[in-house]
């Protein structure tokens, strides 16, 4: 009748633009499983009232940053995968534009002078989006690139590399793990030396994430002699000068559509101007933003083990083995029942140190062992989960074992577990002293 | 011509969510559950902000009808661009049993009240997907309605909509003020920008009830039962057209 054949036909528009995932415009929204749902996880609850930290705006937030990873981004990442990197200018260009990638900078240079929280907020959202590599990319843009510039930067390096940052327009990418230097940040051996008006840089930066399609590196390097926490800055490097050479990206075990290059500096001839805040100070600026990156990815992959613990629970309700539902087996929804505990614990841990920091308190004990704690759940968690996935948990066709993965990650970078648990212990006064 | 636009927004549940039905049967469950704008809402939206972009209408107003969550989804007119927003507050019972009829009768005392231009609404809603609001708020008003709109243009005191119909499109012809409904092809709705979410807390949101627009909620329809769609059943293979016939015909089909 005339009617289905409209349904039809609507069905094919609605297909073919790509607008929204509606499984049928006419008439009964279909129960099946075909949708890609699942029940809401406690941290987007309804009630926004009863929230810690946050507020209807940060809801409202989340819902938007939603909306543009359903359409713009979770279509296409299994092929970035598969290619092994993003179009980053374009991702950024349409996250800036909606004001997503300067949520906690300067409203002068197109942020939005908001605290923290929705940093946060931010980040947890983008833990919908279904690969490690794409979110890793953003927070790198937002929060480990461009803090120290936005603080102290002067305002014409703001006005030549924030602005753009934020809106968008140039890809951003961190120069200062080395080669011989990752946890041991103190011993870069990258030189920028002062010949008149210039800085002549020569050395290399290594796992560096954006580094392929990146437009400028906020680098590290020494300025001077001296005590290697006071004798490193922070300059604004255009990846297009002569003498920087992208040497090879590098093949990772996860992370893969997130493009990460070793780079080589030859002489390479950058105006002092570019400096950011003082010389010297470098090591200091980075070690500021500390708490913010840490606290970022913690927020990140709490989305992403909610959403790979009820992806499990989709599964192996439906898998079944013995005659019975897998989950049935007390095995495994006692596992997830614990892990989900787990990761709830993490959630207030996170909650609580974002509340504290936005009232200005130091919360570096608090932000280290969360992410200590995130990314050694992470591990226990996709390694429970792909085994109850079974055989199709190792398959490339499934998220947990990308997850897997992508989350291995978390205990090396952004901090090794073993650098956090120094930090906690130096809290905890337990070092040798000297 | 006032150059006000009434827009109605309907908080519904999300489109991604599983439905499920209460043990009761009574309706499905909505506690806990994800709600966002009915999507047909927020097209009229943005075509409301759109004609206000082109300078052809001078305000926006988001009308919702619900209990305080709907206050939610004005907000997210407000930050695609609505001016001002209006909650008519419906609770509990009243909430549970409200219809396209007594939406439209409250839509169509505000259109009189605010002096609108224009009142334009989503088509249908995807919880209920009555498609009546749009047609019972005309009528109550004897306004002349262009449903299922996929392009609005106005032209002076008039409105030239061009409609989806089931053997393809119509264009009318109409008088303002009028009743418009947005169908899918209409545009594709603005992300609501971190700015403008930020700008929307800024904006004002007037309360008020039913009563104060001398509408009357009572229902004349009950739900009975609500139950889920029968399970699918697993096909049946048969090997040629004959025993196809047979078998429709056995199942009284045909």
């Amino acid at each position: 009748m005339a009617l289905h054949g409209g349904a039809l036909r609507l069905n094919l528009l609605v297909s073919s633009r790509n607008l929204y995932k509606f499984n049928s415009l006419i008439g009964v929204r279909s129960l099946s499983e075909k949708v890609s749902s699942k029940p809401e996880s406690s941290s987007s609850s309804e009630t926004t009232s009863d929230h810690l930290i946050y507020t209807q705006e940060h809801f409202a937030l989340k819902e938007t940053l939603r909306k543009i990873i359903d359409q713009e981004i979770n279509p296409y990442v299994d092929q970035w995968e598969t290619e092994g990197k993003f179009p980053a200018h374009k991702i950024f260009k349409i996250l800036g534009s909606a004001g997503f990638l300067g949520v906690n900078k300067p409203v002068e240079y197109g942020g939005l002078g908001l605290d923290f929280s929705y940093s946060v907020a931010v980040s947890e959202e983008l833990g919908n989006i279904r690969c490690g590599g794409v979110p890793m990319a953003i927070g790198v843009q937002t929060d480990m690139t461009t803090p120290a510039l936005a603080r102290f930067g002067s305002a014409e390096l703001k006005e030549e590399f924030l602005l753009p940052s934020i809106m968008g327009d140039k890809v951003a990418c961190l120069g200062v793990s080395e080669v011989g230097a990752g946890s041991d940040v103190s011993s870069i051996v990258t030189k920028a030396v002062r010949k008149g008006d210039e800085y002549v840089i020569n050395g290399g930066k290594m796992w560096t994430t954006n580094g392929i399609q990146a437009d400028w590196m906020c680098l590290l390097a020494n300025t001077s002699e001296g005590a290697p926490h006071r004798n490193k800055s922070l300059i604004c490097l255009p990846m297009n000068l002569p003498g920087v050479h992208i040497a090879r990206k590098i093949e990772k075990l996860g992370m893969w559509s997130s493009d990460t290059a070793q780079v080589f500096f030859d002489d390479v001839r950058v105006p002092c101007k570019n400096l950011i805040g003082q010389e010297g100070m470098g090591f200091t600026y980075q070690m500021l933003q500390f708490q913010e990156e840490r606290l970022w990815a913690v927020a990140n992959i709490i989305t992403m083990m909610d959403n790979v613990i009820q992806e499990t629970i989709q599964y192996t309700r439906e898998r079944k083995i013995f005659k019975q539902p897998v989950l049935y087996h007390q095995a495994v929804h006692f596992r997830l029942a614990e892990l989900q505990t787990e990761l709830e614990l993490l959630r207030s841990l996170l909650y609580r140190a974002t509340a504290l920091y936005i009232k200005g308190n130091d919360v570096t004990k608090l932000a280290s062992m969360a992410k200590l704690k995130a990314g050694r759940l992470a591990r226990e968690l996709s390694d429970s989960c792909l085994q109850f996935w079974g055989g199709m948990g190792f398959t490339s066709d499934v998220l947990v074992s990308r997850f897997y993965r992508d989350s291995r990650l978390l205990s090396i970078g952004g901090g090794a577990d073993e650098v956090m648990l120094g930090i906690i212990a130096k809290y905890m006064d337990t070092l040798p002293r000297k | 011509m006032s150059g006000r636009v009434l827009v109605g927004v309907k908080r519904v549940i999300d489109y991604a969510v599983k439905i499920r039905v209460k043990p009761d049967n009574s309706s499905v469950v909505t506690d806990g559950v994800k709600h966002s704008m009915n999507p047909f809402c927020e097209i009229a939206v943005e075509e409301a902000v759109k004609l206000k972009e082109k300078k052809l209408i001078k305000e926006v107003v988001a009308v919702s009808c619900g209990p305080q969550q709907a206050q939610e989804t004005i907000r997210t007119a407000l930050a695609m661009g609505a001016d001002r927003g209006i909650h008519v507050q419906v609770a509990g019972k009243d909430y549970e049993s409200m219809g396209p009829l007594q939406v439209s009768k409250i839509m169509a005392a505000l259109a009189k009240k605010e002096d609108a231009q224009l009142v334009i609404l989503g088509k249908q809603a995807i919880d209920d997907d009555c498609n009546q609001t749009g047609q019972m708020t005309a009528a109550l008003l004897d306004w002349p309605q262009g449903t299922f709109a996929s392009e609005v243009a106005l032209e002076g005191d008039k409105i030239k909509v061009v409609r989806e119909i089931d053997g393809g499109l119509e264009t009318i012809r109409i008088n303002t003020p009028a009743v418009i409904t947005a169908d899918l092809r209409l545009n594709t709705p603005r992300y609501a920008t971190l700015p403008n979410i930020m700008k929307a807390k800024k904006k004002k949101i007037a309360n008020m009830k039913p009563e104060d627009l001398g509408v009357d909620l009572t229902s004349r329809l009950e739900v009975l039962r609500v139950d889920e769609p029968p399970q699918r059943e697993a096909g049946v293979k048969v090997e040629t057209v004959e025993d196809l016939v047979g078998k429709l015909k056995d199942a009284g089909r045909v």
